[in-house]
């Protein structure tokens, strides 16, 4: 059965311009495919590109040139406001520095994305709850983010990012600002949500301890792809 | 829905920093609650006045001779008042009957009657140990009528009395408590002692008078002076002075037109007058008092209001300030929002809702405070306290729309920025 391709990237160049003659070029034309169920992840040094790639998977940046089709949608010429109900719809993000709204309890930060899809109030605290139960923090839910520790504001934001239950799940060096044990906490939380729920997870780190653990390991340089390696299978 | 949870997000962000919104709603409170306060004093003030003019008789000209003004003399306020004379008035500047005849003729369609009295002074009635200060009160059949009062006992002075200069009196029934111990039939047609200017007079009561306390104040009950009135020849008789007025009143007909015939009689008065250097005749009425103290209390309530209009734009950029502090310090939120999916307009929905929350307290605390100080602004100065619903929603709308103009600029610069830039704010 061929398996259906969420993330296709076709010849994506990101520039910016700093002043005229100071054009730089961050991304030099990557392919970049993936499928439903993989566990990729990004790796690569600081400066090599990986978190404008990241941002133009996610959408939140558009490529200077290329074509991106999301789950068979055309992103690179939808409109500023479709953008945002794609984003709502389809992917969920997850920080390295949480993000998560200040002074507003853990529940209400996981039912932000459904707020914004235009849910009812009573499913959407539903909902909620069940995801809070998922990354086992079901007894925290009305605790504001600085009432939580580093590990619990992290599964607090998984949840928020499975909440309209996207196609991917994109993560930026999640484990980054987390001690080694938290952060294998949130590793396996993500191995489960891939295994147990068929996530697609784009996982974006500069540690190759943790690549080893997802499925496919795209390597980045210099804005270029230098490698891409499938790994076994998970242990 | 969306709005719903905007304005429960503003109030818990509110609540968050309390001495912050505090202060940024101050320009906006005080702006509001002057308003509310001066359109509580004006209504107030209008509607007591409206009223007690009206009880007073909307009908009457007073008719007064007044000094001819000099350039110095000349008041904005376009009110003349009789009093001040500078010049003692002389017997050809008085008002004469022959003056009061021929008006009556010229004007016999419009004029009612005609009340003029004669100041006879302050006296004292006496009878042995017992003692009531009174002041005297020569009227004539016009000023009794005018006057209206409620005679309790007896009978009021008639025609007979005020043509033949009969020595009678009315008196007030606080006289009778006093010197007849509220007997008002021993003291009907009895004979009283009035010591004037340590002369002793002597008048005969005919009727006994409701005396209304509510003009003077009840603390010193003891020195309470009340008026005796008797016929206006009696009185003229007494004085012995030149025969003459300085005012009387003049009734209309009810359907007159007052404005026209104030200017009517002031010009017919004026002829008598034309060669008079030291006096003219002016004439007054409740209607032109009244409009020129509406006018001058809506000149007093445009300079309040525009102090506060002023209070309200600072107020305003107050709003905005904060709003674009606020922003400032959310970047990474709004940066958070939208990459969870909020659209541009969603972002300017929350921020404009959370500055026309601030604005709507505001104008609440500002109304609640301007009606508290209204309340007590009227009740110092004595009128009922009527609150002004149209202020209350126009500051309720003003409020909003501070909040929405102020609010849409920074709401705007929030939705605009570039979410990856927000995501990377520090």
């Amino acid at each position: 059965m061929e398996e259906k391709v969420i993330i296709d990237l076709k010849k994506i160049v990101k520039s910016f311009y700093i002043g005229e003659p100071n054009e730089l070029e961050i991304l030099h034309g990557l392919d970049v495919k993936i499928k439903e169920g993989e566990f990729v992840s990004v790796v690569g040094a600081s400066g090599s590109g990986k978190t404008t790639l990241m941002n133009i998977i996610g959408i939140l940046d558009r490529p200077t040139a290329g074509e991106y089709m999301l789950d068979g949608v055309d992103v690179c010429h939808a409109k500023d406001k479709d953008l945002s109900h794609i984003r709502n719809k389809k992917i969920g993000f997850v920080f390295q520095t949480y993000n998560l709204v200040a002074r507003t309890s853990a529940l209400k930060n996981v039912e932000l994305p459904m707020l914004y899809a235009g849910m009812k109030k009573k499913e959407r605290i539903e909902r909620a709850k069940e995801l809070l139960e998922l990354v086992g923090m079901g007894d925290r839910m009305n605790h504001t983010p600085d009432e939580l520790s580093g590990g619990q504001k992290q599964r607090v934001a998984i949840a928020r990012a499975m909440a309209n239950n996207p196609a991917i799940i994109l993560a930026d060096e999640p484990t980054g600002a987390l001690d080694s044990k938290t952060g294998r906490l949130i590793m396996d939380l993500f191995l489960k949500l891939n295994q147990e729920q068929g996530k697609t997870i784009v996982l974006i780190t500069h540690s190759n301890e943790l690549a080893q653990e997802t499925s496919r390991i795209i390597t980045i340089k210099d804005g270029d792809i230098m490698g891409e390696t499938e790994v076994g299978h998970l242990c | 829905m969306l709005i719903l949870e905007n304005i429960l997000l503003a109030l818990s962000g509110l609540l968050a920093n309390k001495m912050r919104a505090l202060l940024t709603m101050l320009g906006i409170i005080i702006g509001i609650a002057s308003v509310i306060a001066i359109l509580t004093v004006g209504d107030s003030i209008n509607s007591s006045i409206t009223t007690s003019m009206a009880d007073m008789g909307a009908n009457n000209l007073t008719v007064s001779l007044s000094q001819k003004s000099t350039e110095e003399e000349v008041t904005d306020t376009g009110m003349r008042f009789g009093a001040g004379f500078q010049k003692s008035i002389s017997e050809e500047d008085y008002i004469s009957d022959q003056m009061i005849e021929k008006l009556q003729v010229a004007y016999k369609d419009s004029i009612d009657c005609i009340s003029y009295s004669e100041s006879v002074g302050s006296g004292t009635v006496e009878n042995g140990d017992l003692s009531s200060d009174v002041t005297i009160i020569g009227a004539n059949s016009g000023y009794l009528k005018v006057n209206e009062l409620t005679i309790l006992s007896g009978r009021t002075l008639s025609d007979r009395d005020l043509e033949e200069g009969k020595k009678v009196v009315l008196v007030s029934d606080y006289l009778v408590d006093t010197m007849f111990e509220g007997d008002y039939q021993k003291a009907l047609e009895s004979t009283i002692s009035v010591n004037i200017s340590d002369r002793y007079y002597n008048y005969t009561i005919v009727g006994i008078y409701e005396y209304d306390d509510s003009s003077t104040s009840t603390e010193s009950e003891e020195d309470v002076t009340t008026e005796m009135y008797m016929p206006y020849v009696t009185a003229k008789n007494q004085t012995h002075t030149t025969e003459g007025y300085e005012t009387l009143t003049i009734v209309s007909i009810t359907g007159t037109d007052t404005a026209t015939f104030m200017d009517q009689v002031e010009t017919f008065m004026n002829q008598f007058y034309s060669e008079n250097e030291n006096y003219e005749i002016s004439v007054t009425s409740m209607e032109s008092m009244l409009s020129s103290m509406t006018e001058m209390l809506s000149t007093i309530s445009i300079a309040i209001s525009i102090i506060a209009g002023i209070s309200l734009l600072v107020g305003g950029i107050g709003v905005m300030n904060i709003m674009l502090v606020s922003i400032t310090e959310r970047t990474r939120e709004i940066g958070t929002r939208k990459a969870l999916g909020a659209t541009n307009g969603s972002i300017r929905l929350q921020f404009i809702m959370e500055s026309i929350v601030i604005c709507l307290l505001g104008g609440f605390i500002g109304i609640v405070l301007g009606m508290i100080l209204g309340a007590v602004a009227v009740h110092i100065m004595g009128y009922a306290a009527s609150p002004s619903i149209g202020g209350i929603i126009f500051s309720v709308l003003f409020s909003a729309f501070i909040g929405i103009f102020f609010g849409y600029y920074p709401a705007n610069k929030a939705a605009k920025l570039n979410p990856i830039e927000a995501l990377r704010y520090e």
